[in-house]
């Protein structure tokens, strides 16, 4: 075989070294930070950066098995085919259960590495311990590996081809949006680590929270483009016009992202007002513990999932008893410390603060809803009920409205001041705006002929959302005072983490407003199109031409043509794949700022095709703004106050007092 | 006050705790087990021509005689493939006889299937159109139902038959059937 003898073994043995290397991280620092022995402190940080180089070698061997095509090794050949496209190869290598799994592990330890490297602020003792809890996440997960999911186990005697990836995988879309979550879910680790150390030392100071929320914004962003990108996927490839299917899966990885939103939002009051605290360090630990708890849905096959990995119990175990380890850890640790942190001072209901902790009641709220539809089928099996699946209408009767009252705290949060705001004041400064948005929904209602109430009511929120972020931006660079020379000046010598909060917010009213427009006032044409035939939807008249057979790389296609008046031809297609036997739909898709026109063709029947066409109004908003919020992240985080060493470096207390 | 406090701060600790014991009853339990509104029931009316000149399948067939499994099979289906290799081995159980279902399958195909892997079968009903796939609920291939001496169906099984299932669900109610 084309295999090079060793280089698995090289692996699979560099893991193995990791996970000693991650017991000693796990351990000698935390001992050390207790007792005060400060090369025992120290250790962490090299510990960190060799595990991440250790997990490093094992990625580049597993990458290596899979570009060579080496089938000798059991993932590989169930997984790849050397006839795979190149760029799939390399993808292959985390679309599968003990791939994605090293993936995990290699972010998990560069997080751990980049905390050792970047983290130089940090108090000596107190980066120790967070290095010794990531370190313990670590041990937990490459045990996992090691024990249950070995990526580098071989086969013998080695099969001369492998038996594929399977196609639907087959996608840049599918191939780049996982790392992008795993990288969101890990990096919630550090959160997560800081939270834990913090109850180990006791104390939460301001301080904390200003270390932990650029990680989290770190993570968040990651989360936010991994979900965009998921959706997207899921929109194109799917092959139906749906954006979000409230899958276990897709819930997986909202629950980390709603919690996440939540931890950003009250760190801010942590780092502030000094207050919140005990709930923040709460939604930090909730918040990776729903990432750990999407692994284990996914992967033990307790729920039922299009995305699900192939299911076994033995897995199953081990991640529910890792989860409670570290869920239960430190959640026990809470219980114990948290009644002791020093309560913060009490506050205004109508402040900024006010305005952040109901955004967190709602996102919390949220969180749960979400939590409950996922679980609920389980949870009502367990008791002995019925078999039930809970879909959208749950969702669209519980979580859609939490999101009404928390677009409005959103909108008027931002423009309070903290410790006491005047809420008549700015609903003062807003009333033309909220005026706008409800005569813009009232036109939509009376415009289209039955509109569905939600859809209104979130395009209403959507347009005072995005009005009131105007509203604060030109507040805060003084428009009416400096005019437009002046304010342009002073918004480019805004704080970044102000312009990247205008613009996440914003993001997510553009969000709103395309998930509203696109679920609320589809059009679809859904029949059998003989040759010939001419559908007319949403102004456009498409004429089906027939379909042709088209050979691919590694599938033969069945290629529509449909001609559009005024735009051309659209070529839809089937796809079947030889290994393993599948089939695909790519539909096409015709993007606008105003809508999409998506066309799928669909099997032979009777003297036609079956073909799906809809119109989807503004659906591209969607994601526009799911990047936008991405940007916005991104953006904060490149704020000078948030970067490493900055501010004022308040002299932290050196000598810890011992435990 | 100070316990009021602690409570609040165990209140998650005991929520996960109680979540993680749920997961725990779940795990290895098959999700897409569904129940059949059939279980308890006598099997439907029915009756398949065999393959070839093979004999057919009928429900007569399944009113009188072994305690029988009757599996749901094409040749199309991968899982069916996969748990072949169990049904032969089922074969060498005393007591037990097992039926197949031809379900939406060119009888050349079936035949090409069954000359490659093996015939398990002791009758095969050929189901072409799906039609009395229908009347038994098969939800999709490959199914395996376990029907009593008197033609009652007691057992399903949606999916792939794995060496579990047989061993601690199958095999158990068929011995219990049996006496």
């Amino acid at each position: 075989m084309s295999g090079s003898p060793g280089i698995a073994e090289f692996g699979h043995f560099a893991l193995i070294l990791a996970f000693c290397v991650a017991l000693v991280q796990g351990i000698v620092p935390l001992a050390g930070a207790a007792r005060g022995h400060v090369p025992s402190i120290r250790l962490g940080d090299h510990a960190a950066v060799l595990q991440f180089l250790l997990v490093a070698a094992a990625f580049a061997a597993l990458v290596h098995a899979y570009v060579t095509s080496d089938f000798s090794v059991l993932n590989v050949f169930e997984n790849s085919h050397s006839k795979k496209p190149m760029l799939y190869k390399v993808t292959g290598v985390w679309g599968n259960h003990e791939g994605s799994l090293l993936l995990w592990a290699l972010m998990l330890t560069m997080f751990g590495a980049m905390v050792a490297v970047f983290g130089r602020n940090l108090p000596e003792t107190f980066r120790a311990r967070v290095l010794s809890v990531q370190g313990l996440v670590g041990v937990g997960f490459i045990a996992f590996m090691l024990f249950t999911s070995n990526p580098f186990a071989r086969i013998d005697p080695a099969p001369l081809e492998g038996n594929g990836l399977n196609p639907i995988l087959q996608d840049p879309g599918l191939a780049f949006h996982p790392p992008f979550l795993y990288a969101g879910y890990v990096g919630i680790s550090i959160a997560f680590s800081f939270a834990v150390a913090a109850l180990i030392e006791g104390r939460v100071p301001p301080s904390w929270a200003r270390w932990v929320r650029p990680w989290t914004l770190a993570a968040w962003a990651m989360l936010t483009i991994g979900i965009t990108g998921g959706s997207y996927w899921a929109y194109y490839e799917l092959g139906w016009g749906g954006f979000w299917f409230w899958d276990p899966v897709e819930n997986a990885s909202l629950m980390p992202w709603l919690a996440a939103t939540a931890l950003l939002h009250s760190a801010i009051v942590v780092e502030k007002r000094d207050t919140l605290k005990s709930w923040t360090i709460l939604l930090a630990i909730i918040a990776f513990s729903l990432s750990l708890l999407g692994t284990f849905l996914v992967r033990s096959g307790v729920l039922t999932s299009v995305h699900a990995f192939a299911s076994d119990p033995t897995r199953g175990f081990f991640i529910l008893i890792f989860l409670l380890a570290v869920t239960g850890g430190a959640l026990a640790l809470y219980a114990v410390r948290a009644p002791a942190l020093k309560p913060g001072g009490m506050f205004q209901t109508v402040s900024r603060e006010g305005a952040l902790v109901l955004n967190n009641l709602l996102l919390a709220t949220a969180t749960a809803t979400v939590l409950l539809g996922t679980l609920y089928p389980l949870i009502l099996d367990a008791l002995g009920g019925a078999k039930v699946s809970v879909g959208p209408p749950y969702y669209n009767s519980t979580f859609m409205p939490l999101m009404v009252p928390l677009m409005v705290a959103l909108a008027i949060g931002p423009l309070l001041p903290w410790k006491r705001g005047d809420l008549l004041g700015v609903l003062g400064r807003l009333k033309f705006i909220a005026l706008a948005s409800a005569v813009g929904g009232l036109l939509v209602f009376w415009l289209t002929v039955d509109a569905p109430l939600l859809p209104v009511l979130a395009f209403i929120v959507a347009f005072f959302l995005a009005g009131s972020v105007v509203v604060e931006v030109l507040e805060r660079v003084q428009f009416r005072k400096r005019g437009v020379p002046g304010a342009l000046r002073r918004l480019v010598a805004l704080p970044r983490g102000a312009v990247g909060m205008s613009l996440a917010h914003m993001g997510l009213a553009v969000s709103i407003f395309g998930i509203a427009a696109a679920s609320g006032f589809a059009e679809e044409h859904l029949g059998i199109m003989k040759e010939g035939d001419t559908v007319e939807i949403a102004g456009w008249s498409l004429t089906f031409e027939g379909v042709e057979d088209v050979p691919g790389p590694n599938y033969t296609a069945t290629r529509g043509r449909f001609e559009v008046a005024g735009l051309g031809p659209m070529f839809p297609e089937t796809r079947r794949f030889e290994s393993p036997p599948m089939e695909t739909t790519e539909a096409a898709i015709h993007p606008t700022i105003l809508g999409d026109l998506y066309v799928v063709v669909g099997e032979k029947t009777g003297p036609g095709h079956a073909v799906r066409i809809y119109w989807k109004p503004f659906v591209m908003w969607i994601w526009a703004g799911g990047l936008m919020m991405a940007a916005g992240g991104f953006f904060s985080l490149s704020d000078r106050r948030l970067r490493v060493g900055a501010p004022v470096r308040r002299a932290a207390p050196r000598p810890q007092a011992a435990e | 006050m100070r316990n009021y406090r602690f409570l609040i701060a165990a209140l998650p600790l005991a929520v996960m705790i109680g979540l993680g014991s749920m997961f725990y009853e779940r795990l290895g339990k098959d999700p897409s087990e569904l129940p059949s509104a059939l279980i308890g029931k006598p099997v439907p009316a029915f009756e398949l021509p065999g393959l070839d000149d093979g004999k057919g399948l009928s429900a007569d067939d399944l009113r009188n005689g072994p305690v029988t499994v009757v599996n749901v099979f094409a040749s199309w289906c991968a899982p069916c493939r996969i748990e072949h290799p169990l049904l032969t081995a089922l074969t060498k159980v005393p007591g037990i006889r097992i039926v197949g279902m031809a379900y939406k399958d060119e009888p050349a195909a079936t035949r090409g299937f069954l000359e490659q892997l093996g015939n398990p079968y002791e009758r095969i009903g050929v189901d072409q159109a799906g039609r009395v796939a229908i009347d038994w609920g098969v939800y999709g291939v490959p199914e395996t139902y376990l029907v009593s001496t008197d033609g009652q169906i007691m057992w399903k099984h949606v999916g792939p038959l794995t060496e579990d299932v047989i061993r601690n669900d199958m095999l158990p109610l068929a011995e219990r059937l049996m006496k």
